[in-house]
């Protein structure tokens, strides 16, 4: 600790160097804390989804319907609790930006199948005994300034009605979840949705099965994938965290794009802002060669380096690191599909520990230099 | 019998450039007395800077012997090396070689960081080391804010802060003015006779070597003459 104030002396040699060094560190990790955040919130499914769900979905694709009929038939099966099951139905509400799913569920079986949507009693028989109706999670009543009685609007995309015009649904509820990042969807009533559709009929998009015992998942997912193997509407039954996954993997790949261009950034900022460093140090060897002199040792001038190079990229890269921390939360808001992503401690231990690494990689040449360095050489060329 | 702090024992040093071979001193030997005031002088390639770096424990010679007080510097490790100058030596250079970045007070304290005390004694030691050089007034000011007179005060104070037996300086004053000189070399006098520091000093300057109690002539690595001066 003796050597802080040295070391911390150094950062002030050339001041504006240091800033724009300071500053390159700070982006390149600023753009580390969000993507690593993006990455983790892409291949973590939800915490409280566990195996005792299992999504049915179609074989080959997830645009692809499954009928409703199947339905008696999963609830058949031995091990089978509840079933329930959802549709995609797209649609714009007021603007093409307001963008958060929507889907079309049968309103008891679904919120007994998720039993975690909480909403009060009344609301809830509401939305089963409502033709119309529909609820929204609360961040979305929030966001849009949403509240029970309102007639919610959606102007098809996909699902054009029989009369051809906009959907309306009657707002019967808000509901809540445990982890804030469910509320961002809209439920609305599928018999009322199925009924004035104006084709497709009579199919769902997946359906979701609580079982009764989550250690014979795996063989309930084969009695029912098995129970449809051959037909037109094969399915493929998988935990709902992997199904999650799978979903998410496919808005993945835009991530993996984004994330290919913007590590590429990051490596550059680190490579230029490397060499900076090496660069710095390299122009003080006049100045280790008087510690050395003074009876520091090898080994201390090689610390004292090293120290300087990984001091200045902790303490630039940790707000950076901060700064992504209180970013991810507003581009949740911008864009619902990160809406899962935050700066877990995990994120901020690989960053530190990234940012200790370019300071050892970026110190080590220099430091190796001072270590080796001959005093009566250094001295002579001053 | 003089009381030597110092002992040469045929020393020679060659450097080597390449396959090139330097010689540069060759079979030299010297005492120094302890409390002694020596100038090296002598035409530049004399060898008087090298063996000034070798008394200062910065070199190693090619062969012979140099014992500093009881302790035979030519066969200690390098870290043994490091560790022994920090104890036993004080470097005054030419080019005063402050840190840019610290203050005159900062800059004395560096070498009390190898030593055990506690932040505030090493303050207090580079206070009383830049009184003794009579910058007081000046502790808090960087290199840059200071004359090259101040600035070798500086230096000065650095190399006693931790009480070294022996002082090497080289060409203490040949960045300064003749008064500035003057005052630098009264200094390492007072140094001298005051604190009982043994000075090696190389200088071209004839004038600076008059302050010292002697002079050796050095002329391609080897002692050509010795003069005794004030």
């Amino acid at each position: 600790m003796k050597y802080l104030g040295l070391i911390w002396a150094a950062l002030y040699r050339k001041p504006i160097r240091s800033v724009l060094t300071f500053a390159s560190i700070f982006v390149a990790f600023l753009l580390f804390g969000m993507l690593q955040s993006v990455s983790v919130a892409f291949s973590q499914g939800p915490e409280f989804t566990g195996v005792d769900r299992l999504v049915v979905a179609p074989k080959y694709s997830i645009i692809d319907d499954i009928p409703l009929s199947y339905r008696n038939r999963i609830a058949s099966i031995a091990g089978v609790e509840k079933i329930a099951h959802q549709s995609w139905f797209g649609g714009t509400y007021k603007d093409p930006g307001n963008f958060f799913p929507r889907w079309p569920v049968p309103p008891r079986e679904f919120l007994e199948v998720y039993s975690e949507y909480a909403l009060p009693d009344e609301q809830k028989q509401a939305f089963i005994n409502t033709r119309t109706g529909a609820i929204v999670g609360k961040s979305v009543a929030d966001q849009y300034g949403m509240k029970v009685g309102d007639k919610v609007t959606l102007i098809p995309d996909i699902w054009q009605n029989k009369d051809n015009g906009p959907w309306e649904f009657d707002l019967v509820g808000i509901f809540q979840t445990p982890d804030e990042e469910f509320e961002g969807q809209m439920f609305m009533n599928y018999d009322y949705f199925d009924e004035y559709r104006a084709f497709g009929n009579g199919g769902v998009g997946t359906f979701v099965v609580r079982i009764s015992e989550p250690d014979r998942a795996a063989e309930i997912a084969q009695q029912i994938d098995g129970m449809f193997a051959n037909s037109n509407d094969e399915t493929k039954t998988s935990t709902e965290k992997a199904y999650n996954q799978m979903f998410a993997k496919q808005m993945g790949d835009i991530g993996f794009i984004m994330t290919s261009i913007l590590s590429a950034v990051f490596f550059t900022i680190l490579l230029l802002t490397g060499n900076t460093m090496s660069q710095a140090i390299r122009e003080r060897i006049p100045e280790l060669a008087i510690l050395k002199t003074l009876g520091f040792s090898n080994l201390s001038v090689l610390l004292i380096v090293l120290a300087e190079a990984m001091l200045i990229s902790l303490v630039a890269a940790l707000p950076g690191l901060g700064l992504a921390g209180l970013a991810l939360p507003a581009i949740g808001q911008v864009s619902p599909f990160l809406g899962g992503a935050e700066l877990s401690s995990i994120v901020i231990v690989q960053g530190i520990a990234l940012s200790l690494l370019l300071g050892l990689i970026a110190g080590a040449p220099p430091a190796i230099k001072a270590m080796r360095l001959n005093i009566v050489d250094a001295l002579g060329e001053h | 019998m003089a009381d030597n702090l110092i002992k040469i024992d045929r020393v020679s040093k060659t450097y080597e450039r390449g396959e090139m071979q330097i010689p540069v001193l060759s079979e030299l030997s010297l005492d120094i007395a302890r409390g002694e005031f020596l100038a090296l002088m002598g035409p530049s390639g004399s060898g008087k800077t090298t063996l000034l770096n070798l008394i200062g424990g910065l070199d190693k010679p090619t062969s012979g012997a140099i014992t500093v007080g009881s302790e035979r510097i030519d066969q200690l490790s390098q870290s043994a090396l490091a560790k022994w100058r920090s104890r036993n030596v004080g470097f005054v250079f030419q080019f005063y070689n402050l840190l840019p970045v610290l203050t005159a007070q900062k800059n004395v304290e560096l070498p009390l960081l190898l030593t055990s005390l506690s932040g505030s004694e090493r303050r207090k030691r580079a206070l009383a080391a830049l009184a003794i050089v009579g910058l007081s007034d000046r502790a808090g000011h960087r290199p840059n804010e200071l004359s090259g007179g101040q600035e070798q005060r500086v230096a000065i104070a650095r190399a006693i802060v931790s009480d070294p037996t022996l002082l090497v300086c080289d060409e203490p004053t040949g960045d300064l003015d003749r008064a500035t000189a003057d005052e630098i070399l009264d200094l390492l006098r007072l140094l001298n006779s005051e604190h009982g520091k043994t000075i090696v000093m190389v200088t071209h300057d004839p004038k600076a070597a008059d302050h010292a109690n002697h002079s050796l002539h050095l002329d391609k690595g080897k002692l050509v003459s010795e003069d005794a001066a004030a």
